[in-house]
């Protein structure tokens, strides 16, 4: 283990020895003290049950399952077009994203693939999701530390997404609107021009979010240097997506695989930060919303005409055989491992959703920390329960 | 050499990561594990210029996690297992009213086969690589038992309680296997394809039914308009 990794464990037996000369005179006791299921730090119903000593925490462990709906059960009884309708609520905040990974692993397993100018606006609706889903986050970022303002102007900012995502696809937020072989419709009159105009307005809400949160000063006390999680920790519990290129990791499957999408038609960059703290994945999630709004700006000029669906049979079955594909989505790696026997539905698939590997990581995080970091950190790893849950 | 300057290296790093993963990459990728696990490994599956699949024997399972690990796949993606058996309900889109099909109760293994109903497989990424590995190994029929993950790779721990509880895989050395979603007195596994989906039992799928075609846009309009003339002609009398 590295030295970074010892760090926390190390401050750790520090704070414990100088507790041990205090409680000499202060005896303190062991107490176990439940965060959540109902707590507005964990985005729906999750439970930390975490052990304290004093204000430390000794041992904490997640509760998940509060919400669990069973889709890898659902899906076997479902035929490929259907899936997408319960694929949809997993991440409810970016459910566009949700949708393209399943789809391009059923177009895989039929060897087909959705004509480039489906494959221009997926890529756009793509990012839109994102933008969507890290605009709450960056706002929800402040309520957890006291203040208010952000969530406002997030919410503001974000309804701008929710109604192009509406306007295109009928649904704020499940659009079950990708299709095997391409999308359900076109994009409406008018639409790019307001999704132009919209772009100039997220880049400055990331620019108020970066002025009011990230240059704070009380915002950077509670976020730097808290909760680290170096690199090899970050790898070997799976940490996808901000969280593990805040750990120094240059890994982005936008870039580092080859995919029937656009984003190499645009020119963006993949940010990351040493330092693998809270504010480090905030930060590359700010850094991110930005790189999304200019993928969306520059694909806007480049969807080439043509239609919008491949020919696929009415009746869809997929041959069989068995597909991994997984996209970075807004909470980081995302992937179905889809089986088919080559009937009309799937045999077996296996979701892997980012947030359930994300917070596994948080007894480790945890141990050491005191009970006010127990929310930033549990912010900045960024988790949505049916994410968890699945 | 002459110093790079920042913007030429960028992007040099740029067309560096672009370099996608080749077949020679995945062939070299199995022979080293071949070289690192020995007859462990049973079969190997390269899907050209997509993927990568192996299969290794139940009691090489953990040597395969370490061995992939120091070959520098190092980033815990998923684990989870597969139950091969056709599930005796039916797919679930079938016809109710039609005659009942003889169900099929032959086992099917998927990519690189598999003697057994249960297999547990794994996804391992190698991120300065950009590949990643499919790994499975069967899990014994009478004693569905297979070693931990934990050890090398942290993260398993989680996905192996959630195996645990759905297909009842027993992972030998695992610190916890507490259930993650069920309650603890909850019997049966729910993703064996043998627990039935109680939704279903009570209420069967209709079967594949056309959709009603949308009205025509005319009709509509002719219907509006006889309204409109309806409610003149009524304020008129």
């Amino acid at each position: 283990m590295t030295m970074l990794s010892d760090r926390q464990q190390l401050s750790y037996i520090a704070s414990q020895a100088a507790d041990a000369r205090l409680n000499v005179e202060l005896e303190t006791e062991g107490m176990t003290l439940n965060i959540g299921p109902q707590h507005p730090a964990t985005h729906g119903t999750l439970r930390i049950i975490c052990r304290l000593d004093g204000e430390q925490v000794v041992w904490a462990e997640p509760s998940a399952g509060y919400m669990h709906r069973g889709y890898e059960k659902l899906t076997e009884v479902r035929t490929f077009p259907q899936v997408t309708t319960l694929i949809n609520r997993i991440d409810w905040l970016g459910s566009f994203a949700n949708e393209v990974p399943f789809i391009l692993a059923a177009e895989k397993l039929m060897e087909i693939e959705a004509p480039p100018r489906a494959q221009v606006i997926r890529t756009i609706l793509f990012e839109l999701s994102r933008i969507a889903n890290v605009s709450l986050f960056l706002g929800d970022l402040g309520v957890q530390m006291g203040a208010i303002t952000p969530v406002f102007l997030a919410f503001r900012d974000r309804e701008y997404v929710l109604n192009l995502i509406e306007g295109a696809t009928g649904g704020r937020f499940h659009p079950n609107f990708d299709r095997i072989g391409g999308l359900k419709d076109d994009l409406p009159k008018g639409w790019i021009d307001e999704t132009r105009q919209v772009m100039i307005k997220l880049q400055q809400f990331c620019d108020t979010i970066e002025d009011l949160l990230f240059g704070n000063e009380i915002f950077q006390s509670r976020m730097r240097g808290i909760g680290i999680i170096p690199a090899d920790i970050a790898k070997s519990y799976g940490l996808s997506g901000a969280n593990l290129r805040a750990s120094g990791i240059d890994y982005d499957l936008r870039r580092d695989q080859e995919l029937p999408m656009a984003w190499d038609k645009a020119d963006w960059r993949v940010w990351t930060h040493p330092d693998g703290d809270s504010f480090a994945r905030c930060w590359v999630r700010l850094q991110e919303t930005r790189e999304s709004c200019k993928i969306v700006e520059q694909l806007l000029d480049q969807i080439p005409a043509g239609p919008i669906m491949t020919k696929v049979p009415r009746i869809i079955k997929v041959p069989e055989g068995e597909a991994w594909v997984a996209t970075e989505n807004p909470l980081g790696e995302m992937g179905y491992y889809v089986v088919s026997k080559g009937d009309l539905g799937p045999f077996r698939v296996k979701i892997r959703s980012a947030s359930f590997n994300n917070i596994s990581v948080v007894p480790w995080a945890l141990k050491g920390v005191y009970v006010p970091d127990v929310i930033t950190i549990l912010a900045s790893l960024y988790f949505i329960l049916g994410d968890i849950d699945r | 050499m002459a110093p790079l300057s920042d913007d030429q290296a960028t992007e040099e790093s740029d067309t560096d990561t672009l370099a996608l993963p080749g077949d020679g990459l995945r062939e070299g990728i199995v022979d080293d594990l071949r070289e690192r696990i020995g007859d462990a490994l049973i079969d190997a599956h390269i899907s050209p210029n997509d993927d990568l699949w192996v299969r290794v024997t139940t009691d090489g399972w953990k040597d395969t996690g370490t061995a992939l690990k120091a070959a520098g796949f190092d980033h815990f993606c998923f684990l989870s297992a597969i139950d091969w058996m056709p599930s005796p309900y039916g797919t679930g889109e079938d016809d109710p009213d039609a005659e009942p099909k003889e169900p099929d109760t032959e086992i099917v293994q998927g990519v690189t086969g598999g003697e057994t109903r249960l297999q547990v497989f794994a996804r391992l990424t190698d991120l300065d690589r950009h590949v990643g590995i499919t790994i499975k190994a069967d899990v014994p029929d009478d004693e569905p038992l297979v070693d931990t993950w934990t050890e090398s790779f942290a993260g398993a721990n989680w996905h192996e309680r959630e195996c645990h509880e759905m297909f009842g895989i027993g992972f030998v050395g695992h610190p916890d296997l507490r259930n993650m979603y069920l309650p603890t007195d909850f019997e049966g596994h729910p993703l064996r394809k043998d627990f039935p989906l109680l939704a279903r039992m009570v209420k069967p799928w209709p079967g594949i039914v056309d959709v009603e075609p949308m009205p025509e846009f005319d009709e509509e309009e002719k219907n509006d308009d006889q309204k409109e003339d309806e409610s003149t002609e009524g304020e008129s009398s």
